[in-house]
């Protein structure tokens, strides 16, 4: 079984499309749709890294990372934000609460698989 | 010339259009014709009682006498000047505007409208910043955009795919371009319409002012018993600015109530417009007497106060300048107003003659007072308000006035300890203080 990838994302098509190439490259991809309850989903199983999208029901994905990087199990976990605002101050807040990488929407899919590629094996 | 100088040209050009004798116009107003000719050929000054009585006899605002136009213009004009910092003859403005007073004019205006446009560049900036509206219909465009370019770039790669997938991400792309060819409307929908939005530009208080000051801050419908409400409604103004309007009518309803115009009138003619003696006369409370003075009819021939209002941060929420003691809603103020001093004195009135920077060095007499509004309630915070009455041209006191500025940037009192910032280029190079 290949390493767990947790997709923490609102948009069933975009999860479909990211776990099918994520998936097809041989990483085992676990989705979550929900804010409140993704600490809960990682803790559960911690994966070998996360995606996690800013804009989510309710909780953001910035408070989402701040408890990740603060939990002993979690905090050494690659993150990759995704979001569908590329802002400066966005880019700047993630980096600064610990995200090892961060992609705005509309992304390409190689740009996506080089990355977790680049993050399972760092 | 001092803009200051030519009251009395403007007297003499008055009573000629009028058709009336030096002589009767001077005994009307107590003084001898041979000192009203002196005043008529600029070289006597004049303000006060005496400028208000002749405002009043010649039937025209006291504010068109003084040099009240003038002087708005030179604060404009140096305004403007501070946005250029030192590359502009600061020194030289009233030069500029006594030689040629229509550009002196156009400079103004353009820098009002620099200023206006500026304010709407901010809405417009702050809108896409921060509206959830706009953030909500670009996230929904995005995200159906990133879905499909992902979906799609999966149909055409190069690797095969079972027909169960490639069926699903079709109709994937189908439903996603649905819904970003719905989402692209609204946007579109709702970036057709600015204009809706800029109506609105411009802080509330300022739409409010604008609307006050058509009328010279007197409402007549309000002093005849009008429902704020309606008067509000019927001023045209829309969102916040409405509201805003309403509650200061409310307040002016309350003043009109408790000190009803003509016998309010008549005691502050009496007792020479000083807000203390006339409260203390009416048995009327201070600020309602402060704010009845802002409101009297300009065209009764008093003479011209300013009334400013800020809130416990300094922030000014109510604006009436009068000529010679502009009033920045933008950048600050002058800290050593007595409008500030009061809000570390509450309940305790401040009297105070201050005095504008040389050249113009003009005098006001200041009445302050802050006081709570609302609820006072025990373990929370009061909401605290200051406001300053401005009375140009008082009579000479004993002790030297208090000297401020209008504001840091264009003040010329360099060795102040409450300066902010340093003065633009050319203020007080040259200017005795």
């Amino acid at each position: 079984m290949g390493k767990r990838v947790l997709l923490i994302e609102d948009e069933p098509n975009i999860i479909e499309a990211i776990s099918f190439i994520l998936s097809r490259d041989g990483w085992t991809v676990h989705t979550h749709e929900d804010g409140t309850s993704a600490m809960s989903k990682v803790l559960a199983m911690p994966p070998d890294m996360i995606i996690l999208d800013v804009m989510l029901p309710g909780r953001s994905g910035f408070d989402i990372l701040r408890d990740l990087r603060g939990h002993e199990v979690t905090k050494s976990t690659p993150v990759m934000m995704l979001t569908a605002r590329g802002q400066d101050k966005d880019r700047e807040l993630a980096m600064r609460l610990g995200a090892s990488l961060f992609m705005t929407k509309p992304f390409s899919n190689e740009e996506v698989r080089n990355h977790v590629r680049n993050l399972m094996e760092a | 010339m001092s803009s200051g100088s030519l009251v009395g040209s403007r007297i003499r050009e008055k009573r000629l259009d009028r058709g009336l004798r030096q002589a009767a116009v001077a005994e009307t107003v107590g003084i001898s014709p041979s000192y009203l000719n002196l005043i008529e050929h600029n070289r006597r000054r004049i303000g006060g009682k005496l400028l208000a009585d002749l405002a009043r006899v010649l039937e025209v605002d006291t504010a068109l006498l003084a040099d009240g136009a003038e002087r708005g213009m030179l604060d404009e004009m140096r305004s403007a000047a501070a946005s250029l910092g030192d590359q502009v003859e600061v020194e030289r403005t009233e030069e500029l505007a006594a030689r040629y007073p229509g550009w002196g004019a156009l400079i103004a205006m353009q820098a009002r409208r620099i200023a206006a446009l500026e304010e709407k560049s901010r809405i417009l900036t702050d809108r896409i910043a921060y509206d959830p509206q706009l953030a909500g219909s670009l996230h929904e465009v995005i995200s159906a955009v990133s879905a499909i370019r992902s979906t799609a770039s999966i149909l055409v790669g190069p690797e095969d795919i079972d027909q169960d997938w490639q069926r699903r991400f079709h109709e994937n792309i189908h439903s996603d371009s649905l819904r970003l060819a719905n989402s692209s409307e609204a946007l579109i929908t709702y970036l057709e319409a600015p204009e809706a939005v800029l109506e609105h530009s411009g802080s509330p208080f300022e739409v409010v002012e604008g609307y006050l000051a058509k009328s010279g801050f007197h409402v007549a419908s309000i002093e005849d018993g009008a429902d704020p409400a309606v008067v509000a409604k019927e001023a045209g103004l829309q969102g916040p600015a409405e509201k805003v309007l309403f509650r200061v009518l409310q307040v002016y309803a309350g003043d009109v109530a408790a000190l009803p115009l003509a016998a309010f009138e008549k005691t502050a003619r009496t007792l020479n417009y000083d807000p203390a003696a006339i409260a203390q006369s009416l048995d009327a409370r201070l600020p309602q007497v402060m704010r009845r003075l802002a409101q009297l009819p300009p065209s009764h021939g008093h003479p011209p106060m300013g009334l400013v209002v800020c809130d416990a941060s300094g922030a000014l929420i109510f604006i009436k300048s009068v000529p010679g003691f502009t009033m920045p809603r933008a950048g600050g103020a002058c800290p050593l107003w007595p409008l500030y001093s009061a809000l570390s004195r509450p309940h305790q009135p401040i009297r105070m003659d201050v005095q504008m920077p040389a050249p113009n060095a003009t005098r006001f007499l200041c009445f302050a007072l802050a006081e709570p509004v609302g609820p006072v309630l025990f373990d929370a915070p009061s909401a605290l308000q200051s406001m300053m009455l401005v009375l140009p041209d008082p009579p000479e006191s004993a002790t030297a006035p208090h000297g401020v500025g209008l504001s840091c940037r264009i003040c010329p009192r360099t060795a102040c300890n409450s300066r902010r910032e340093p003065a633009i280029g050319g203020v007080g190079d040259k200017t005795e203080l």
